[in-house]
């Protein structure tokens, strides 16, 4: 238990350390949407999500209704239920009840990443080592961006804003470059994000990505049908 | 108040969609649309959110765009987030030098 727990959280400390600079990018854009320091990381200890957050921030921002943030969430979100419905068929047998409960909270891109790739079963005290480096390098992350970021020179945090996307890019080029379907759905994707914003004044931004975000994957899902081994990625 | 449910609501949305394939789901999904669908989404939905919103994160488009083309780069070859995210970081700040 106690050497699952040590080697969780030394497989979380590169999660940790990435996480710590991303989500000081998201501390600095909270503030700079109105929003204070603890409210910021508030929002970061509950969600532990970058993308989600993002947007959320983005509905608060622009005033919107609980519907539009409950759909927004869904929908950037909904790649977690992929997540979690693999994680689950390699959990080891002493995964009770309340631990998945606990364990759930956990699930993100990356450490999703780093526990599908261990050959072994997945036990509580190994996930909870790894989410407690990360959750702990995210939360104070946001913590410093919040607060430095009004430090910081205006230039200096301008810049650090775009560190989110780069993350976001980080995770879309590269199976771009390996799969023509992934690719295709990232354009498909990006060029009806554009056209949503430029030409026309109905849709709000959190139903944009929706919008884009469902119709590209659903011309993806029919163009290139997955193979079962891809499924498990 | 408004505020703090709002982030209440979001965090209950992302913990369920987490928890419960998590702890109640042991099936396979059977359909092969919906299958494909769900290992699409986060690409389309990251792309989504990056464009056209990453050029107006810093405040200045040329700089953004000059960011955005250090991430894509160092993304193509394959570097680690963190490192990605930097590059993006420092490009678009040396641009904003000269600006």
């Amino acid at each position: 238990m106690k050497k699952e727990f040590k080697l969780g959280m030394y497989h979380g400390i590169p999660i940790g350390l990435g996480y710590l600079s991303v989500s000081f990018g998201f501390g600095i854009m909270a503030v700079k949407s109105g929003l204070t320091t603890l409210t910021a990381a508030l929002i970061s200890a509950s969600n532990l999500t970058s993308a989600g957050q993002a947007a959320g921030v983005g509905v608060i921002a622009a005033g919107g209704s609980l519907i539009e943030m409950i759909l927004v969430q869904l929908t950037i979100n909904l790649r977690y239920s992929l997540m979690s419905l693999s994680l689950s068929q390699k959990l080891d047998r002493s995964f009770t009840l309340p631990h998945k409960l606990l364990v759930a909270f956990g699930i993100t891109d990356e450490i999703f990443a780093v526990s599908a790739g261990r050959k072994e079963k997945l036990t509580p005290w190994y996930m909870y080592g790894m989410i407690m480096v990360s959750f702990a390098g995210w939360v104070t992350g946001t913590f410093l961006g919040a607060s430095a970021g009004e430090l910081l020179p205006a230039s200096v945090s301008a810049a650090l804003s775009i560190m989110l996307y780069g993350m976001f890019i980080a995770i879309i080029v590269p199976p771009s470059r390996k799969e023509k379907s992934v690719l295709t759905v990232v354009v498909i994707a990006a060029l009806i994000s554009i056209l949503l914003r430029y030409c026309q004044t109905v849709v709000s931004g959190g139903f944009a990505v929706i919008i884009s975000a469902v119709a590209a994957s659903a011309a993806g899902a029919f163009l290139f049908p997955v193979r079962d081994e891809e499924e498990s990625h | 108040m408004k505020l703090f449910l709002y982030i209440f609501v979001m965090a209950m949305v992302t913990y369920l969609i987490r928890m419960i394939p998590f702890a109640f789901f042991s099936k396979k999904i059977k359909s092969r649309f919906f299958r494909s669908f769900l290992y699409y989404i986060p690409y389309a939905v990251l792309s989504a959110m990056t464009i056209p919103a990453i050029f107006y994160s810093t405040g200045n488009i040329l700089s953004a765009a000059v960011g955005t083309a250090a991430a894509v780069l160092f993304a193509y070859f394959g570097a680690p987030l963190i490192v990605v995210a930097l590059a993006a970081a420092l490009a678009a700040y040396l641009t904003g030098l000269f600006i």
